[in-house]
């Protein structure tokens, strides 16, 4: 569905081989679109950095351990031959102070290499940040752009290498915003205000989930997200801006009509057409390309699938099946693609 | 003496209660530990399958993308149920158990401090462990996550029941544990044979001390935050209610300072199944017992110390950040000293590869991937990107199912025999063994890699292109590995019940005191209480200080107890003549116990449909409460009865074990 460029992940392949026991099983080798071992931000970066510190100095203890109770078990196994007690050793309190202290000190390291990092990914962000207002609702994620007058949903667009900052909001209850190429995730909180920020440093376009249980459709709660040139994210903000199209007749303008005199008004806005609040701004939905919170694609087919019965493709949605005639489905689809 | 009581005159809470061994009855008004344990044991195993069965529905449902055996509703109730139902319905319980049979066998005494409140713990277990499921006949099962996290716990999120199930349920299963809990620390503390000092206990004890100290101390944070709970969707209050001026993030904290500790709760007692098992088939004492023994304390003390660990995507900031960074990595000292006397203890031994051995060393083996994982996320930062993944779901149950789960199969292999009176069949018991290894990690180890190629946790279903389809797949045929070797588990039990070697006192040639009486213990366990001279005692008895004095194979001979009959315990009190041990009083049975669990289930009913019920279920609990408090230690004699040789007492003697 996405494609994306994947840097080399040497994690990976040094996890391999830990896994041989899989190989068998697992040789398909499929590419992650939402993997977290792929970062695109200083802040991925640097989370990136503390997994490798972590996972190399765990393989080395993990070796060393488990290698010297494989030896124990292979060494002092009974034998038939074996006469008398083994020595009724009791404990060594300088070999238990040095295996206290080695762990210690590793730690420590970890520690000592982690702090800055906590203090230096939860700064407050840099005057110069693009602010994105985030609110989580059940099941779907609108986007706010408090500076440049843009609402979307499920689709959240940054210009490259510009620094962006995230205010997390909640609509309903506890989400977590998480975007795993281009950074950690943070709990959305309702009455909390949570922050995060980075630097897109990479062109592309990346999933992401909530990643704290909603509710029934937790598991449907999805966003892309898309890092542009500067030039197209500024075109994208034009667009976004400019009012929706006026359908000229046909299909379309049957559409708008069944839009405008259904319940569809009561959640969704359309610049000049309703003011909804509870659902995602319609204005140009025919510009992103996922709908339902990327459950779907945003072709024709699957708007249609969409209307006709939101709770099948989305168990719980709070959009529910308005029994719309195929007719009236058909004309809504034109007017809704033709929102660009 | 011959002043009968007339019938009439006789308090209700004096009905003759049978004194039958055999039968239905005598297992529902029972206060032995032994059968008390027993109980505990099948309960829990029997939610053990049912645990089980819920994971094999959702490993097929994540078997490939879109899965479309279950529905989205049905996989939240599964997932929430397989987590509630592990930890409070089958580690816990089968922990439960093992204290019960065990502790009392291993400090020398004839019975827990509090035999009826033991009886009663069971009961409202199992009343709680009822009651939790119950949404199931009705399709409300709770579906929230064992975590609830409000709001989402909240009206209008959570409008069915299934909410009301779960919080009812684990206050029940709650005040199981704290009876518990007292009744075990009060009897290590009080009801040890004399000698055996507290440096002399088995480290199992200790460990069942440590933990039920923590279970003490956590329980009442998970009532308070439930009952707050309750408040909100029973009354009408916003403790949780962000609209009504409460913080959602309030049940965080304080979910997660219980839950912290529970998770130490839940592996302490395997960590003293293993200490147990290790040096007996090491044919060693347990390397630096006191360390073992401290390191069990300090993790205990420091897991108070590090719930917001479970937070760190929550934005407390990063000076709380960094401070339980740095409390969660200080716990992995300990834990890690623990890992390493376990070692030394193999180190230099003659080990001899049992079944319960062999648990014992893949505990270790397997805990050590858990503790590593930890650390990976102790690192707030990293957390960030493994926080609800399935790199969490790989970490946590290479602690619990690698951890505990084998540990507590490890006592099973190793205690059956003293249960039962017969050993577990040995090639069974290793196919179990290696079976469960091989789809453990397969089911497990995958998590790791779809965790952190970002998979979260509690999704139902996943789209296809994510690159996690053929580790999702291992992982389903990785569960139902395990599912084949808990059958041959369950038939090696069954079999070897009837056709197992028989066990004799001591099959193998073990260190603490419970190998020094039959298998299965008699009812008064100890037909005189043993004085204790040195930690292992009965090891110690058989081979003297340093071992060499046996130094020729076979075991010595079970030594001789004769001038042990120190009257320190109270259950020694009425005993004295003669041996066999018809003449050790031991309590009644009593049915007060199971009146009062029904009625707290009543009262649960009644929250959840009239509220005029639950005045029915208070009139039990009250009812039985006012028995209990009046029953006599000993039931009158039967008219037809021996009354002559038996005097019947007019009024209650002292109680032989007060409680």
């Amino acid at each position: 569905m996405i494609e994306l460029s994947r840097r080399a992940a040497p994690i990976r392949r040094a996890l391999w081989p830990l896994g041989a026991i899989l190989a068998g099983i697992l040789l398909t080798g499929c590419e992650s679109p939402q993997t977290t071992l792929s970062p695109t931000t200083q802040f991925a970066d640097e989370i990136q950095f503390l997994l490798k510190l972590t996972f190399w100095s765990g393989v080395g203890v993990f070796v060393i351990v488990e290698a010297v109770l494989v030896w124990v078990i292979f060494r002092y196994r009974a034998r038939r031959a074996a006469a008398g007690l083994p020595p009724q050793i009791h404990g060594n309190t300088p070999v238990e102070i040095v295996w206290t202290i080695i762990p210690a000190v590793l730690l420590a390291i970890v520690a000592a290499y982690t702090t800055p990092i906590i203090f230096s990914t939860q700064a407050p962000p840099p005057k110069d940040a693009l602010p994105v207002k985030v609110i989580g609702h059940q099941w779907w994620w609108e986007f706010q752009y408090p500076t440049l007058g843009v609402t979307t949903a499920n689709e959240v667009h940054m210009p490259v290498n510009q620094t962006v900052t995230f205010d997390l909001e909640s609509a309903d209850v506890m989400h977590s915003f998480w975007l795993p190429r281009l950074g950690g995730k943070r709990d959305v909180i309702p009455n909390h205000v949570n922050n995060l920020w980075w630097t897109p440093t990479e062109i592309g376009t990346t999933p992401g989930q909530c990643a704290q249980f909603c509710g029934t459709s937790h598991a449907n709660m999805r966003m892309i997200a898309v890092v542009q040139s500067k030039e197209d994210f500024d075109k994208w903000v034009a667009d976004q801006k400019a009012p929706p199209a006026q359908p000229a007749g046909g299909d379309a303008a049957e559409g708008k009509t069944i839009f405008s005199r259904s319940a569809c008004i009561g959640c969704h806005t359309i610049e000049g057409v309703s003011q909804g609040k509870i659902g995602p701004d319609l204005t140009h939905v025919a510009s992103r390309t996922i709908i339902a919170s990327g459950i779907l694609k945003n072709t024709p087919e699957d708007m249609a699938r969409w209307l006709q019965d939101p709770p099948a493709e989305k168990p719980g949605s709070l959009m529910p099946n308005l029994h719309l005639s195929d007719t009236d489905v058909k004309a809504l689809v034109a007017y809704l693609e033709s929102l660009k | 003496m011959a002043t009968l009581v007339r019938p009439a005159a006789r308090p209700l809470t004096s009905l003759p209660r049978s004194q039958a061994m055999t039968g239905l009855w005598s297992w529902i008004i029972t206060v032995d530990h032994k059968r008390i344990a027993v109980l505990y044991g099948a309960t829990a195993f029997i939610m053990f399958l049912l645990g089980g069965i819920e994971a094999l529905i959702m490993r097929l449902q994540l078997a490939t993308p879109n899965g479309q055996v279950v529905d989205a509703d049905t996989f939240n109730q599964l997932f929430t149920m397989h987590g509630t139902t592990m930890i409070f319905l089958v580690i816990m319980p089968l922990s439960v158990a093992f204290f019960n049979y065990i502790v009392p066998l291993q400090i020398g005494a004839r019975d827990v401090a509090f035999p009826r409140l033991n009886a009663l713990s069971y009961w409202i277990f199992l009343a709680g462990g009822i009651f939790i499921n119950l949404g199931w006949l009705i399709g409300q099962a709770p579906d929230a996550g064992w975590f609830g996290y409000a709001n989402l716990t909240e009206k209008p999120y959570a409008m069915g029941l299934n909410t009301d199930f779960w919080l009812l349920g684990l206050q029940i299963l709650g005040i199981a544990s704290i009876l518990g809990s007292l009744n075990f620390f009060v009897t290590i503390v009080n009801l040890r044979a004399p000698g055996m000092r507290m440096m002399r206990m088995p480290v199992f004890c200790w460990m069942t001390m440590v933990t039920n100290i923590l279970m003490l101390l956590a329980f009442p944070v998970i009532t308070v935050a439930l009952v707050l709970l309750m408040f909100d969707r029973q009354f009408g209050t916003h403790f949780y209610i962000p609209s009504g001026g409460g913080d959602p993030q309030l049940w965080v904290h304080l979910f997660w300072v219980f839950g912290h500790p529970e998770v130490y709760i839940l592996i302490l007692p395997a960590m003293g199944i293993v200490s147990q098992v290790l040096p007996t088939f090491s044919r060693k004492p347990l390397f630096g017992t006191p360390f073992v023994i401290y390191s069990g304390i300090a993790i205990a003390f420091l897991s108070f110390g590090v719930w917001a660990h479970h937070m760190f995507a929550q934005g407390l900031g990063p000076t709380a950040d960094a401070a339980f960074a740095f409390s969660t990595m200080a716990i992995a000292v300990p834990t890690g000293v623990k890992i390493f006397n376990w070692i030394g203890t193999m180190y230099r031994g003659q080990l001899h590869f049992t079944t319960a051995m062999l648990f014992s060393v893949g505990f270790i083996a397997m805990f050590i991937i858990g503790g590593l994982s930890g650390v990976m996320h102790a690192s707030p930062p990293a957390d960030l990107q493994q926080n609800n993944t399935y790199f969490i779901v790989a970490h946590f149950h290479y602690v619990l199912f690698g951890g505990a789960i084998m540990g507590l199969f490890s006592g099973i292999y190793y205690w059956y025999p003293k249960t039962i009176g017969r050993l577990m069949n040995e090639k069974l018991g290793k196919w179990h063994f290696w079976l469960m290894m091989l789809g453990f990690n397969l089911t497990f180890f995958p998590m790791h890699w779809i965790g952190l190629d970002g998979m979260p946790r509690r999704v139902y279903t996943y789209p296809e292109g994510m690159g996690w389809d053929s580790y999702n797949m291992a992982e389903t045929i990785g569960a139902f590995v395990i599912a084949v070797s808990i059958l041959i588990f369950m038939y090696n039990a069954v079999w070897s019940m009837r056709h197992g070697a028989v066990a004799g006192n001591d099959p193998w040639d073990a260190r603490t005191l419970e190998w020094s009486i039959p298998s299965p213990p008699p009812h008064y366990n100890f037909e005189e209480i043993p004085v204790v001279t040195a930690m292992d005692d009965w090891w110690h008895k058989k081979y003297g200080d340093t071992g060499h004095e046996a130094a020729h194979g076979a075991p010595a001979a079970p030594p001789a107890m004769a001038g042990a009959s120190v009257d320190h315990d109270v259950h020694t009190e009425h005993a004295g003549h003669g041996g066999g041990g018809h003449h050790i009083h031991m309590p009644d049975p009593s049915y007060f116990p199971i009146i009062l669990a029904f009625g707290m289930f009543v009262m649960a009913l009644g929250v959840i449909t009239n509220y005029w019920i639950c005045l029915v279920g208070f009139c039990f609990v009250f009812a039985a409460i006012y028995g209990w408090s009046f029953e006599p230690v000993s039931a009158p004699e039967p008219p037809s009865g021996s009354a002559e040789s038996h005097p019947v007492h007019e009024t209650p003697r002292t109680p032989v074990a007060a409680h």
